[in-house]
């Protein structure tokens, strides 16, 4: 915040001493009013305001679900239920958290999508792109110990599959599945800690890492659908020719993206919280117990999968071993992507073949990783896993010397 | 209820369907668990080419039909509560509900002795269950929800004479049921002729059913008892269901607007760039 006075305006009064004191004008400006978004974003962009959106109901609906929730394996079921009946509107909370969860996924997915789409993850964007991934991992982790928090029956396996995953490790393993645990099955100790993670914990990291995320984001500024940096052409006034202030361009923009997002919200929180057995199980409506395995166990749909990854092995040491890796490969994407376009428009056929095999794999496998593991199924789930890998693993000599289209010099309309 | 007030009600239900109606779509977009169920239906429709068709039969109940759950109620606690609790739900939350006046919720629906505000708590001992049946009679409070509505619907009619078992009879969907068929005396005593087993998951086999006694109803009186039932423990699973529905058509209306609004102040914000 250099020259923090240029062209703000002149203050007295309350305004003038606050900011004396507090950079408000100056950080209005930088952030907001003077802070230059390329024109053409289109569909694609709305998820980054939408993962917002998505993060701050969650905090909201989480603060008041912890005012009524007793965690302990003796109480949490059974105050999940006191919120669903006796809790004014408790239901309204408690599906809009459930819900919320999922639907958090959906807009990171396909803001994730968004970023292979126009290569927003490469240069010189690469570590807004780490900071994006870590907060996806710290996601999984939030949103695998809230889905503990009820103490259903499939929590409770649920948890038992996936803490059991830690035990694959070798030397290390069972020591840290019981450190994990704080007992020898999961158990109260499991429920309580999970609990401290969920709700103190894991929401400060994710917190910060969103910062980060935002920081890296503002340092360059946004990508576009035709990857081109509109800082390089500027005109007289030495603004982006291809950018519009953020505020209130993008703001009353992302202003009806929210909208349609709540639209589609209340109508799965009011209508369809289960979604048919999707956002919230069957069996997670019968308490955890330790005697009664589910008919098959499946983690929530936003995990499924990196789950399929895991049952496409017959090893389940070399399954988890897969599945971690699954998730190394999104997190050198840059560095794995050597072509010197960006944009998914003006890249060759092979690129695009690539990326719609990708995300018919990932696709497929999350189906798959909600169906049993047998038969057709692990035989589809073998060929979608090496497609997955293939994705990453091949990239640096697909892209190599990939005969791109020539990227115009400014943005392009297409809407 | 006045006719104007029936008929908003009518008017709210119409779109409130229509909001389910959109919200299935939705469902459909996503759900692969729709996708199983429609493969399971026309396996099971195959088998009733030759036989009773009990794994298709669904319950059909409607949660916003009062007259129905008042009935399902009375049902309930004539028939269930001896063994079965509702935890987590209380007389006279059901009563208010159900809008059954407090005067008749006290003298037909309360064990004496119980108050209004009272869990609907059986005062079957859990040790007797276990003496007599094997098991304490499990609570009933979210059966709908971890069974589905149509588990339950076959469960209650899916009971036959079966000689082997200690109870005299056994149970289609659920095989070695430890509960008696306690509504027998309702719907009669019906024997099943059993098919070759198909295996897997479809479960067994009935070529027909034949009445070794007949019961006090009729089987369209016995099936709308058990559909009123249904639709009760349906409610009990999750008593905001209706009032969640009708808050969420203003919800939706009123977030329609704003998006609309919203779109045209970007409208307006916009009409200079490009």
């Amino acid at each position: 915040m250099g020259a923090s006075n240029d062209g703000l305006p002149v203050r007295t009064g309350f305004l003038g001493w606050l900011n004396k004191r507090m950079p408000v004008d100056a950080f209005m400006r930088d952030q907001l009013t003077g802070y230059y978004a390329p024109k053409n974003f289109n569909f694609w962009y709305y998820f980054g305001v939408l993962s917002l959106v998505a993060l701050v109901l969650q905090l909201v609906t989480g603060i008041f679900l912890t005012m009524h929730y007793k965690v302990g394996e003796a109480t949490a079921f059974d105050s999940v239920e006191y919120i669903m009946r006796e809790v004014p509107y408790g239901w309204l909370l408690r599906y809009m958290h459930s819900s919320g969860a999922s639907l958090f996924f959906i807009v990171v997915y396909l803001h994730m999508f968004r970023a292979l789409l126009y290569g927003s993850y490469k240069a010189p964007r690469e570590l807004l792109w780490l900071f994006g991934m870590a907060v996806y991992l710290a996601l999984m982790a939030e949103a695998f110990m809230g889905y503990v928090l009820p103490w259903g029956n499939m929590s409770f396996w649920g948890a038992q599959v996936i803490v059991n995953l830690f035990g694959t490790i070798p030397v290390i393993g069972p020591g840290l599945v019981d450190w994990i645990r704080g007992d020898y099955g999961i158990a109260d100790a499991t429920l309580n800690r999970f609990f401290s993670l969920h709700v103190v914990a894991v929401p400060l990291v994710l917190l910060l890492l969103v910062a980060l995320h935002l920081v890296a984001l503002r340092h360059n500024g946004s990508n576009n659908p035709d990857g081109i940096e509109i800082k390089e052409k500027k005109g007289a006034d030495g603004k982006p020719l291809d950018g519009i202030p953020f505020h209130p361009y993008y703001t009353v923009k992302d202003l009806v993206g929210v909208g349609f997002f709540l639209v589609a919200f209340a109508i799965v929180v009011f209508f369809v919280p289960t979604f048919g057995g999707l956002f919230l199980e069957k069996p997670n409506f019968e308490m955890a117990n330790p005697l009664s395995t589910p008919e098959h166990i499946a983690p929530v749909w936003y995990f499924t999968p990196f789950y399929a990854i895991l049952r496409a092995v017959p090893d389940q040491q070399i399954g988890a071993l897969l599945m971690a890796l699954s998730l190394i490969g999104f997190i050198v994407l840059p560095w794995l992507d050597r072509s010197p376009v960006k944009s998914t428009r003006y890249r060759p056929l092979r690129w695009k073949l690539a990326l719609t095999v990708f995300v018919v794999s990932f696709v497929a496998l999350g189906y798959l990783g909600l169906k049993p593991a047998e038969g057709l199924y692990v035989l589809l789930a073998r060929i979608f896993t090496v497609l997955y890998f293939a994705f990453f693993v091949l990239m640096p000599f697909y892209t190599r010397g990939e005969s791109t289209s020539r990227v115009p010099d400014r943005v392009t309309f297409h809407d | 209820m006045t006719e104007p007030a029936m008929q908003i009600r009518s008017i709210r239900n119409t779109l409130a369907r229509a909001m389910l109606g959109l919200a299935a779509g939705l469902v459909l977009c996503g759900a692969a668990a729709g996708a199983e169920e429609a493969a399971h239906g026309e396996a099971a429709g195959e088998h009733g080419a030759h036989g009773v068709d009990w794994q298709s039969w669904t319950a059909g109940n409607e949660v916003t039909n009062t007259a129905s759950l008042q009935r399902g109620a009375a049902n309930f606690v004539n028939y269930c509560l001896g063994c079965h609790s509702l935890k987590y739900m209380r007389f006279s939350r059901m009563a208010s509900d159900l809008h059954i006046p407090e005067a008749q919720l006290v003298a037909n629906l309360i064990p004496t002795g119980a108050k209004p505000t009272d869990y609907m708590i059986s005062s079957f001992p859990h040790a007797d269950g276990e003496a007599w049946f094997g098991r304490a009679p499990p609570d009933l409070s979210l059966v709908a929800r971890y069974r589905g509505t149509d588990w339950v619907y076959q469960f209650l009619k899916g009971f036959y004479v079966d000689a082997s078992r200690p109870s005299g009879t056994n149970n289609l969907v659920l095989d070695g049921a430890a509960m008696p068929a306690v509504l027998s005396d309702l719907e009669g005593v019906k024997a099943a002729v059993i098919g070759a087993a198909a295996g897997g998951h479809s479960g067994k086999v009935v070529e027909k059913f034949e009445t070794v006694a007949p019961g006090r109803m009729k089987p369209e009186e016995f099936d709308a008892f058990v559909r009123d039932t249904v639709n009760f423990l349906d409610y009990a699973g999750d008593p905001a269901q209706a009032q969640r529905r009708s808050i969420g058509l203003w919800v939706v209306l009123f977030l329609l607007v704003f998006t609309a609004f919203a779109w045209l102040l970007k409208k307006e914000y916009w009409k200079d760039v490009h």
